[in-house]
């Protein structure tokens, strides 16, 4: 097995790895569900069922249409007691279905998988992975369907399944890994199919070597030589798309563009558990592996949980806190999203859930300290950015320097706010440049179709008005 | 859930930080620039060169604390960089300095040097140079006595005995006379240089012990290696052609703890990598320029204050960025 990296800047944090050894458990279908009826980047879903109405598992409650969408079942039977605004683990407050628990288990009758790989086509695979309602599980929760769909000039020769978890904690893609090396091959073969893409490789960090030689038995075992495994230095952000690519193909993925410019797909490894969940089983996407750690929780663990099981019930069924909960955070610490509620439920794309007493304020210290130019926040940034100015640019609100600056670049991975010796707020800041330079240049495209549409308009009225003219004159003559 | 149990603080990502802080990463170049000191006490006698030592680093905290309530700042004598610039300012200053002189130094180096511009992180200038060089302006005859090793052994400093610098024997005298005061061999010179059995300020004297404060710095990834390799590297090449002797131009002088620990200044250094390497050239050039051209026989101390002023100018050698594959050309910052 060969050894990847990318080159550019990256840190290895203390790894925290607690639930390492702790293989998945079921835990039982909550009481009431929350069941946010939009989880993925793209289009929102309209609701397909009102209060009042009794739905099974694997019931389709909202879809939409929209090219860019991916419906949503439901995760446990009962009655929809609610469709009602709730707190999402992204911070916003969405329309949400309220399920109250039968606890019959009945799942929705029809739902089959495919007989063979074989003996399917390209289209069938494709339309079985939209309705089981597959997102990208890493966290972005882009509709898988749509990924494997490129433009027809686009080419895939490859697809990456990313099993570099390089956030600190986060155990669910090796848990994975370890305990479903079948299905992930299953997956990957299915996405290769869709895409035509000739080969397959698994990116393993190499703090996970024993998932990487389980997967390459499994890999030799069926005999697939267009599978390969390989490892990949244990470094944070290995496991970002754009850093994935670079270490592993060697080529880079251009300014605002997808990776499919550069023929590749990366895929999270517990999505390619679904996929071919979602293929062969015929299972929506009900539930996921979430990595329940750190100091707050009495029992830190892998935990196989139903979409919609709210933070409440994990605690509850858990066992409980070992001190008071002071930070609540959704996926890794590096990238993850500090909750101000206990109430919001587990999603599609929530990979890992987080539990800190009073620790936390304490490792992400609240007050700045003046910059000293170390440039640590340069040297370590796996963009190549300048996140120092661009903070400052931010700052003094200079909108268009952070853009010169290449803001948008940013993959908000957090390494400079890491490394700062002052404990500044870098990566607050650069995605807030970011966030407004996407929104202006949003509001400067619809005034500029605004502009097209309103020429277009007065040129038809005067070439209306001139037609009336040649008309009149033609009749007074 | 129990109220009691949740009181939840909502922050932004990254959700952990690294241990280094500002303290961190001053102690850790207090302790690199430990050898050197000892090695200072050991040539120039424990007695006064400590006193010189001591003034210097609490005269710069109070300075510092006094320009806090002055500026009205929250006090920052706990990040260790008043002491850093104390510290470094009595290794630039020659043994026997008078006590008066080297407060003064201090106070000039923290005030005119550091707090004028703003505090931390916003001195166009090194610091401690700043203070040597308004003492040297000031106090030249003080600044130019240079004790011979070994002799100042007493305190107070009574009979002392006075040499010339390696560097000054070159200027006044020439190559061949410094020579045979190492008995006409190379390399006992280099020897005597390397372990700093001669003549100059205290903690320059030592390129050996500099050199291992140095490393330590690059390898825990404080300081960039690009400065210290550009800045003794450009010295070594240049001097050569110049036919001056390149290993005693490398060691001599105050280059060693001027290329590791002064021109590394944060925020009087590039945080460009790629210029950074230009800047350790330049200030490389520079320096064997003022050695070959110059009234005085060292260069250092103003080729780092000269560069301070080029550094906006370095700052703008961005670093390519992902996906960008062809470097961004006109930049203002």
């Amino acid at each position: 097995m060969k050894e990847f990296t990318f080159k550019t800047g990256g840190v290895h944090p203390k790894e925290n790895k607690l639930t390492k050894d702790a293989p998945f458990v079921h835990l039982d279908p909550p009481a009431v569900a929350v069941i946010p009826l939009s989880q993925h980047i793209g289009a929102p879903n309209t609701p397909l069922v009102k209060v009042g109405d009794h739905v099974k598992i694997g019931q389709v409650l909202g879809s939409t249409n929209a090219f860019v969408s991916a419906p949503v079942h439901a995760t446990i039977s009962g009655e929809v007691v609610a469709i009602e605004l709730r707190p999402l683990p992204s911070g916003i407050r969405a329309q949400s279905v309220i399920i109250k628990n039968d606890f019959k288990k009945k799942w929705v009758s029809g739902l089959k998988g495919i007989k063979s790989l074989e003996s399917s086509s390209r289209e069938d695979l494709i339309k079985n992975i939209r309705d089981k309602g597959i997102v990208g599980m890493g966290g972005a929760t882009f509709p898988t369907a749509v990924k494997l769909s490129p433009p027809k000039d686009k080419t895939i020769n490859v697809i990456i399944a990313n099993g570099a978890e390089c956030e600190p904690y986060l155990t669910t893609d090796y848990r994975v890994m370890m305990e479903y090396p079948e299905k992930i091959i299953d997956g990957l073969l299915v996405e290769m199919k869709i895409t035509g893409a000739e080969r397959g490789i698994i990116a393993i960090e190499d703090n996970k070597k024993n998932a990487a030689v389980l997967l390459e038995e499994n890999v030799e075992k069926r005999g697939l030589d267009n599978i390969e495994v390989v490892l990949v230095k244990t470094k944070y952000p290995q496991g970002g798309e754009k850093q994935l690519i670079k270490a592993v193909l060697g080529k880079e993925v251009p300014a605002e563009k997808l990776p499919l410019e550069v023929g590749a797909i990366v895929q999270n490894i517990g999505t390619l558990k679904a996929i071919s969940e979602a293929v062969f089983e015929g299972k929506p996407l009900i539930e996921r592996g979430v990595t329940v750690s750190g100091p707050a929780i009495k029992k830190p663990g892998n935990y196989t949980i139903r979409i919609g099981t709210t933070v409440t019930d994990i605690i509850q069924q858990t066992g409980g806190l070992t001190r008071k909960l002071r930070k609540l955070v959704f996926g890794g610490p590096m990238m993850g999203i500090a909750q101000s509620t206990v109430e919001v439920p587990v999603t599609k794309g929530t990979s890992g859930i987080l539990f800190f007493g009073e620790e936390a304020l304490e490792m992400a210290p609240q007050e700045e300290m003046p910059c000293i130019r170390c440039s640590r926040c340069i040297d370590w940034c796996p963009t190549g950015l300048m996140p120092l100015l661009i903070d400052h640019a931010w700052r003094r609100n200079d909108i268009k320097l952070t853009e010169t600056l290449n803001a948008t670049d940013c993959i908000e991975c957090g390494v400079c706010s890491y490394v700062c010796p002052s404990k500044r707020y870098l990566t607050e800041n650069v995605r807030n440049a970011k966030q407004k330079i996407l929104k202006q240049r949003k509001i400067e495209a619809a005034k500029q179709a605004a502009f097209e549409k309103i020429k277009a308009l007065k040129e038809k009225k005067a070439q209306e008005a001139k037609e009336k003219l040649d008309e009149g004159g033609k009749a007074d003559g | 859930m129990d109220e009691n149990l949740v009181d939840l603080v909502v922050t932004s990502s990254p959700h952990i930080r690294d241990k280094a802080r500002v303290s961190f990463i001053m102690r850790a170049v207090l302790i690199a620039l430990v050898p050197a000191t000892i090695a200072g006490l050991y040539f120039f006698g424990i007695g006064h060169t400590l006193g010189v030592i001591i003034v210097s680093i609490l005269s710069a905290i109070v300075a510092e604390y006094l320009s806090c309530l002055m500026f009205r700042k929250k006090a920052t004598v706990h990040d260790l960089s008043a002491a850093v610039t104390g510290l470094l300012l009595a290794l630039t200053l020659p043994p026997s300095s008078p006590y008066w002189m080297v407060a003064v130094g201090a106070f000039v180096a923290i005030i005119l040097g550091k707090w004028i511009f703003g505090g931390v992180g916003s001195n166009p200038f090194n610091p401690a140079l700043v203070g040597r060089a308004f003492l040297m302006i000031s106090w030249p005859t003080y600044m130019t006595i240079w004790v011979k090793p070994f002799t100042q052994s007493v305190f107070p400093p009574t009979d002392i005995i006075t040499t010339a610098t390696p560097l000054n024997i070159i200027k006044l005298k020439g190559f061949s006379d410094l020579l045979t005061m190492f008995d006409g061999s190379r390399l006992i010179m280099y020897k005597s240089l390397f372990l700093g059995n001669v003549a100059g300020s205290i903690g320059e004297t030592s390129a050996l012990l500099l050199l291992l404060g140095g490393i330590v710095l690059i390898v825990k990834r404080i300081i960039d290696w690009r400065i210290p390799a550009g800045f003794i590297g450009t010295v070594f090449v240049l001097s050569a052609v110049f036919n001056r002797d390149p290993i005693f131009s490398i060691l001599s002088g105050g280059l060693f703890l001027g290329a590791f620990f002064m021109a590394t200044d944060y925020s009087s250094s590039p945080i460009t990598i790629k210029g950074r390497l230009w800047y350790g050239i330049s200030l490389g050039v520079l320096t064997v320029i003022f050695r070959q051209f110059g009234a005085s026989p060292e260069g250092v101390m103003f080729s780092i204050l000269i560069m301070n002023c080029f550094v906006p100018f370095f700052d703008k050698m961005l670093p390519r960025v992902y996906g960008h594959f062809a470097p961004k050309r006109k930049v203002s910052i």
